[in-house]
C-alpha cells in the first residue's frame, strides 16, 4: 500500500489488509481503497485484497481504481465491497453509471472526482477531462451515482487542509452524500470539511499513516467540536 | 447449519464471513435441500429491488422459503434488500411486487429538507429496552446504506426504528421472521453481536 503527494511520489505505507485491521479496531466508520495504478492484471490483485480485507474487517468498504464494466462492479461487490467507485471510465462513458445504478442500486455506485485548477482530471490526475467539477457531479448523480468523493489533487498528501470551497461547491450542488478527500494535516481540517465544506463524510490518509493522530483521536476531536459522531 | 440464500445478488460473502467470525458454519446455497436442512435461513441483499426479486424468483426458491419460513416457522433473517423483498411492493424503479410476507410497502427516503439520499453511514437505532435484538449492545449504532425503506402497515411488528428525515423501521420482527434495514455484517462489534442474538433466539 502506498500514499503519495499530489498523486505522485508514492511512499510505501505497509500492507493494506493489516492496516485495514488497525483502522477497523480503532473504529473507522468506513474504508476507502483506491487502486491508483489499476491495470487489468493488477485488478485481480485488487479483488483478492478486497476479499481478504472483507473477510476480516466487518465494516463498510468502498473500492475504486480501474473500474470499467458492470462485471467489475459485480466482482468487487461479491468480494465484499459495499460500494464501488468509478472515475475515468465514468467520464469516458457516463452511461455506465446509469447501467450500474439500475443493476446494483445507486447506493452502491460512487463517483470519484479528482480536481485541479477548477477542472476535472482523469487517469490518476494525468489528463484534463474538460469538465467542471460541479457540473460533472450533477450529471453523475442524475445518471445514478449515489455518492461523490471529491479530491483536490494539489492538496493530496500535503497536509495543508481540504480545498473547502471545492468541497462545498459540490456538496451544495448534489442531493447525495459527498466525501471530502485530499489534504488533511490537522484534526481541525476534518471538522472544517463537515462544518464549512458541508461534506457528509471526511476521509484522510497521510495524517493516519504518517503522524501519531489516530482514528480514535479524530473521532474524539470531531465530537468535541460539536459534530455528531457515533460512539465506536 | 445456517443457509445464506445465494441468488446472485449482493454481499453474500460478507454475511457468510461475519457468521464464521462468530463461530458458525454458514453455507451459501441455492439448493432447496439445504434450505430444508438448515436451522436458520439468512437472506442478504444489495442491489436494485426489481433485479433482486427477479433473481430470487428465477432460483425457484420462493416456494421453499415460503414452506420453511412461513409454514414451518424456521428462524429467518432478511438484511437490507432482503428485508425490503418481504414487502408487498416497492416503488424503486417503477412499481414491483415483493414476496408479500409483510403488510408493507417500500418507499423512497425523502431528500427534501437538505437530507442526502442515499442514507449512508452509522445511525442510532431505537428499540424497546430489553429487546432481544440488541441484547449486549450498549450503544445500538449500526451501518446503513439505502435509498428506500419499508413502510410497515402494522406498527406492532416494528421492533426498532431509525430517524432519517422520516422515522422508519430499522428492524421488524414478525414471529420467526427478523428483518433489518441496517447491515449487521458491516457494523463491526455491534453487528456481530446482533447476529449472535438472532442465532440464539428462538
Amino acid at each position: 500500500m502506498v500514499k503519495g503527494v499530489r498523486f505522485s511520489d508514492y511512499r510505501d505505507v505497509g500492507h493494506p489488509v493489516g492496516t485495514a485491521k488497525v483502522y477497523d479496531a480503532q473504529g473507522a466508520d468506513e474504508l476507502l481503497f483506491l487502486d491508483i495504478t489499476a491495470t487489468a492484471e493488477k485488478r485481480r490483485t485488487l479483488f483478492e485484497l478486497v476479499s481478504r480485507t472483507a473477510d476480516e474487517c466487518f465494516m463498510p468498504l468502498t473500492v475504486g481504481g480501474g473500474v470499467r464494466t458492470l462485471e467489475d462492479v459485480r466482482a468487487l461487490l461479491l468480494a465484499g465491497a459495499d460500494k464501488v467507485s468509478f472515475n475515468t471510465q465514468a467520464v469516458a462513458d457516463p452511461a455506465v453509471l446509469r447501467d450500474a445504478a439500475e443493476r446494483f442500486g445507486s447506493q452502491a455506485i460512487v463517483v470519484s472526482i479528482d480536481v485541479k485548477d477548477g477542472q476535472v482530471w482523469t487517469h490518476g490526475g494525468r489528463q484534463p477531462a474538460g469538465l467542471q467539477p460541479v457540473a460533472w457531479a450533477r450529471r453523475a448523480v442524475e445518471l445514478g451515482a449515489g455518492e461523490i468523493i471529491v479530491t483536490a489533487i494539489d492538496r493530496d498528501g500535503t497536509r495543508s487542509g481540504y480545498d473547502i470551497a471545492l468541497v462545498q461547491s459540490v456538496a451544495d450542488a448534489v442531493p447525495v452524500p459527498v466525501i471530502a478527500s485530499g489534504g488533511v494535516g490537522r484534526l481541525d481540517d476534518l471538522v472544517a470539511g463537515v462544518r464549512d465544506g458541508h461534506a457528509s463524510a471526511v476521509s484522510a490518509a497521510s495524517i493516519f499513516h504518517f503522524t501519531d493522530q489516530s482514528v480514535v483521536k479524530a473521532r474524539a476531536y470531531m465530537r468535541q467540536a460539536g459534530l455528531e459522531m457515533r460512539i465506536a | 447449519m445456517i443457509a445464506v440464500v445465494d441468488y446472485g445478488m449482493g454481499n453474500l460473502r460478507s454475511v457468510a464471513k461475519a457468521l464464521e467470525a462468530i463461530g458458525e458454519e454458514p453455507l451459501a446455497t441455492r439448493d432447496p435441500a439445504d434450505l430444508r436442512a438448515a436451522s436458520h435461513i439468512v437472506l442478504p441483499g444489495v442491489g436494485a429491488f426489481s433485479q433482486c426479486v427477479a433473481n430470487l424468483r428465477a432460483t425457484g426458491l420462493v416456494d421453499v422459503l415460503d414452506e420453511e419460513v412461513r409454514q414451518r416457522k424456521k428462524p429467518f433473517l432478511g438484511i437490507c434488500l432482503g428485508m425490503q423483498l418481504l414487502a408487498n411492493e416497492s416503488e424503486e424503479g417503477g412499481r414491483h411486487e415483493g414476496l408479500g410476507w409483510l403488510a408493507a410497502s417500500v418507499r423512497r427516503l425523502h431528500d427534501d429538507g437538505g437530507l442526502k439520499v442515499p442514507h449512508i453511514g452509522w445511525n442510532d437505532v431505537r428499540a424497546e429496552p430489553g429487546s432481544p435484538l440488541f441484547k449486549g449492545v450498549r450503544d445500538p449504532v449500526f451501518y446503513f446504506v439505502h435509498s428506500y425503506y419499508v413502510d410497515c402497515a402494522d406498527p406492532r411488528l416494528v421492533s426498532a426504528t431509525c430517524d432519517y428525515g422520516v422515522t422508519f423501521p430499522a428492524a421488524i420482527v414478525a414471529d420467526n421472521i427478523w428483518a433489518v434495514q441496517f447491515h449487521p455484517e458491516k457494523s463491526q462489534a455491534n453487528g456481530l453481536r446482533f447476529l449472535q442474538n438472532f442465532l440464539s433466539w428462538s
